[in-house]
């Protein structure tokens, strides 16, 4: 071979910047060529998934609508993947924190919004951060490995809001279809003007300030750091390490499940399954790309949220909705793929006759 | 200092994606057809190539477009019924359209919250209890259909255990196993019906895996409430039969399929959208009987005897007649107590929030 890879010392500023922007380029081409070949033209298909994620005042504030739960979930993660704790149970985490701040609007429809709204926010990060902790608990203290569990809650918590709206929590006057009431005016976030940007946003930004100063100017964020790159020299520094795990993941889930709690008292009004559409596995790519930095999860989340967005408007010209994934997915492949070019760099060894051809 | 960066590069994405927006804009309008058509559009939950629910309602726009040349439709598939509904229904009624079907349950929030916004639009809501003055709601009584499919499942069935792979225990659901099994009960007393529940509408493998724990467990024949033909295939790999729902769902078993209880919306498009057209339209709730063609039964399979076809058509009379319906009493819930007396006729109201199984049914209802 006369090509090799050669890894950077510090990643490229220069290619930081460069690739994913070559990386869109390159997806958009790539199914470009697939629209031409099926017969149809890819230029009017991008201009109609980017004005319908961007191109309107209405298209605008339904991507932030989308980033919200997003940005929470990718926030949420990335505080356990600091540590190295492979938090993938963001997903349930939402679930159960929007499970339990429906309780209160339920059991309590009567509050003022001001007692019912703060209290709401309590609860669903408390519901998060509960689900997240028998995960974090069970690694810290006997080792068990928190991908599984993690992934496993999922599957639990989304099952419970399942019982509870099927069961005790349904809709009297729903013809016993699976839905709780609607929640009362008080326990419904305010939200701006006509659009359904809600007060989530608010919260989900001083998160962000929040994590940027844990991250980068306490202690704490700085002991997350040393013990997940490496918990030896931790042990040895005298960081509590099982404390940490715990404090870590009760963060992270009290994060995805506010995320939980905006999406139920924001957008929908109700409990009900379904209630998000795999937040919390998106969050995870977006924490990811990232690169675990809250400021760049907030741009991240607001691209994923035009994505998915534009992504319905394709099929307004009679694209089908396979071909609309083809193209999320094959921009998420792409701009992936090509983020190895920030770490390493192609060397040409050819010319030369590089050393591992003669010895 | 990383963040920065991608901040300027991200800012930079996305003004130019603004313009080509702008660009793009302009193009649009410049090219406008001349021709005024009446712009219809279609929201599904699943994909239309499910060859169940959303297949069906494309049928119907199909025949929508084949009857009526002036219209154009939009369809939008694999909508989730969360936060996205809303949006695409309101972008959809942004652009232009004077009709909006919205095809499942869970669109029937998101549906009333959009119609507030766009009082010169009319929105049809499958499925759903909820009105407004621009929001009619539409369904019909697949359950008579299915009353006739047992019939047959119930003459064909010899192990007198039948299958149902159900999606959810919601009334209409649950509805659909009762008349089923009535069915089975009026020619072979002796069957009953066993239910999984597989909690989706569209999973293709997990509904076949439902199918065939059923065969596993007894059952030759399966019938199911499902968007996709994934139970029809799990009973012609074992070689029993089948009872198909949604579309004739022959060509993906032939040689189980003994019959499907189908939909068949496209007439009522025509008659929806002509009466936009035409002014005449009012908000209504629409629960359209098997007398309306909205329901039915698909082809037989050739397995299928004359006698079988001849008990099913007395059925059928019967209920076109109008003077007797599937529920009507005496029937009996699961404990054997009387729940529908003698000679009563089950209302509407009632039928719409069934939550109870009839005897003959073996399952359970989530409460």
């Amino acid at each position: 071979m006369p090509f090799s890879w050669e890894k950077r010392l510090t990643p490229s500023k220069f290619m930081l910047l460069a690739v994913p922007c070559i990386a869109l380029l390159l997806s958009l081409l790539f199914c470009g060529v697939f629209l031409l070949i099926t017969g149809r033209d890819p230029v009017e298909i991008y201009v109609a998934m980017i004005s319908g994620a961007l191109g309107s005042t209405y298209g605008l504030s339904e991507t932030i609508v989308k980033a919200i739960p997003l940005m929470l979930c990718g926030l949420g993660i990335s505080v356990a993947f600091r540590m190295q704790l492979w938090n993938i149970g963001a997903e349930g985490q939402l679930y159960v924190g929007a499970l339990a701040a429906t309780w209160l609007p339920l059991t309590f429809p009567a509050l003022p919004a001001w007692v019912m709204l703060p209290l709401m926010v309590c609860l669903g990060m408390a519901g998060g951060a509960l689900w997240a902790f028998v995960p974090g608990i069970l690694r810290a203290r006997w080792q068990v490995n928190e991908i599984i569990t993690t992934l496993m809650l999922n599957y639990i918590g989304i099952l419970w809001v399942s019982y509870l709206v099927y069961g005790p929590w349904r809709d009297p006057k729903g013809l016993n279809f699976p839905l709780t009431a609607q929640f009362p005016d008080a326990a419904i976030l305010p939200f701006w003007g006509t659009s359904r940007i809600h007060i989530g946003l608010l919260l989900a930004l001083a998160i962000v300030a929040f994590l940027y100063v844990l991250f980068n100017n306490s202690r704490w964020g700085y002991e997350l750091k040393v013990i997940g790159s490496s918990p030896k020299a931790a042990r040895y520094a005298g960081m509590n390490i099982t404390r940490n795990i715990c404090l870590a993941m009760l963060l992270s889930g009290a994060i995805c499940g506010l995320a939980g709690m905006t999406e139920v008292s924001g957008i929908i009004g109700r409990l009900q399954p379904g209630l998000s559409p795999g937040y919390g596995y998106t969050g995870i790519i977006i924490a990811w790309l990232g690169q675990l930095n809250p400021l760049a999860i907030v741009i991240m989340s607001f691209l994923f949220g035009a994505l998915q967005v534009g992504g319905y408007m394709v099929q307004t010209l009679g694209v089908p909705a396979a071909v609309a994934s083809m193209i999320q997915g094959s921009i998420l492949f792409f701009v992936i793929g090509a983020e190895i070019l920030t770490r390493y760099r192609i060397s040409y060894t050819g010319c030369k006759g590089g050393r591992s051809d003669r010895e | 200092m990383k963040s920065k960066y991608l901040l300027v590069m991200l800012v930079g994405l996305l003004s130019t994606a603004l313009l080509l927006a702008g660009c793009g804009g302009t193009d649009k309008k410049t090219s406008a057809p001349a021709a005024e058509k009446t712009k219809v559009a279609f929201v599904y939950v699943g994909p239309v190539g499910d060859a169940g629910w959303s297949y069906a309602h494309d049928q119907g726009r199909k025949y929508l477009m084949e009857k009526m040349p002036d219209v154009q439709t939009t369809i939008i598939e694999s909508v989730p019924e969360g936060a996205d509904s809303e949006r695409v229904i309101t972008q959809l009624a942004e652009q232009g359209h004077k009709i909006i079907f919205t095809t499942s349950f869970g669109y029937m929030d998101p549906t009333i919250n959009v119609s507030k916004k766009y009082p010169n639009v009319v929105f049809m809501h499958c499925s759903g209890f909820k009105t407004a003055p621009n929001v009619g709601t539409y369904f019909g009584r697949i359950y008579q259909a299915r009353y006739l499919s047992g019939i047959v499942a119930g003459k064909a069935t010899k192990s007198n255990v039948i299958g149902y792979v159900a999606a959810h225990p919601i009334p209409e659901v649950i509805r659909g196993i009762n008349a089923f099994t009535l069915g089975v009960r009026s020619v072979n007393p002796d069957a009953k019906v066993k239910v999984i529940w597989t909690n989706t509408w569209y999973d293709p493998a997990k509904e076949k895996q439902a199918g065939l724990s059923l065969l596993d467990a007894g059952a030759d024949v399966i019938a199911q409430h499902q968007d996709t033909p994934g139970p029809q295939q799990a009973a012609e790999e074992r070689g029993k039969f089948s009872i198909g729902y949604n579309t004739d769902m022959s060509k993906m078993a032939p040689k189980a399929v003994l019959t499907s209880a189908v939909w068949n919306w496209g007439p009522y498009y025509v008659n929806v959208v002509d009466a936009v057209k035409k002014g005449t339209w009012k908000s209504e709730q629409y629960w359209g009987p098997m007398k309306d063609n909205i329901v039915g039964l698909a082809p037989y399979g050739p397995m299928v005897t004359e006698e079988t076809k001849k008990a099913v058509e007395d059925a059928k009379q019967k209920i076109l007649s109008g003077q007797w319906d599937v529920f009507t009493g005496p029937i009996k819930d699961q404990s054997g107590a009387i729940r529908i007396a003698e000679g009563t006729k089950m209302s509407d109201q009632d039928m719409l929030q069934f939550n109870w199984f009839v005897e003959g049914v073996e399952g359970t209802i989530a409460k």
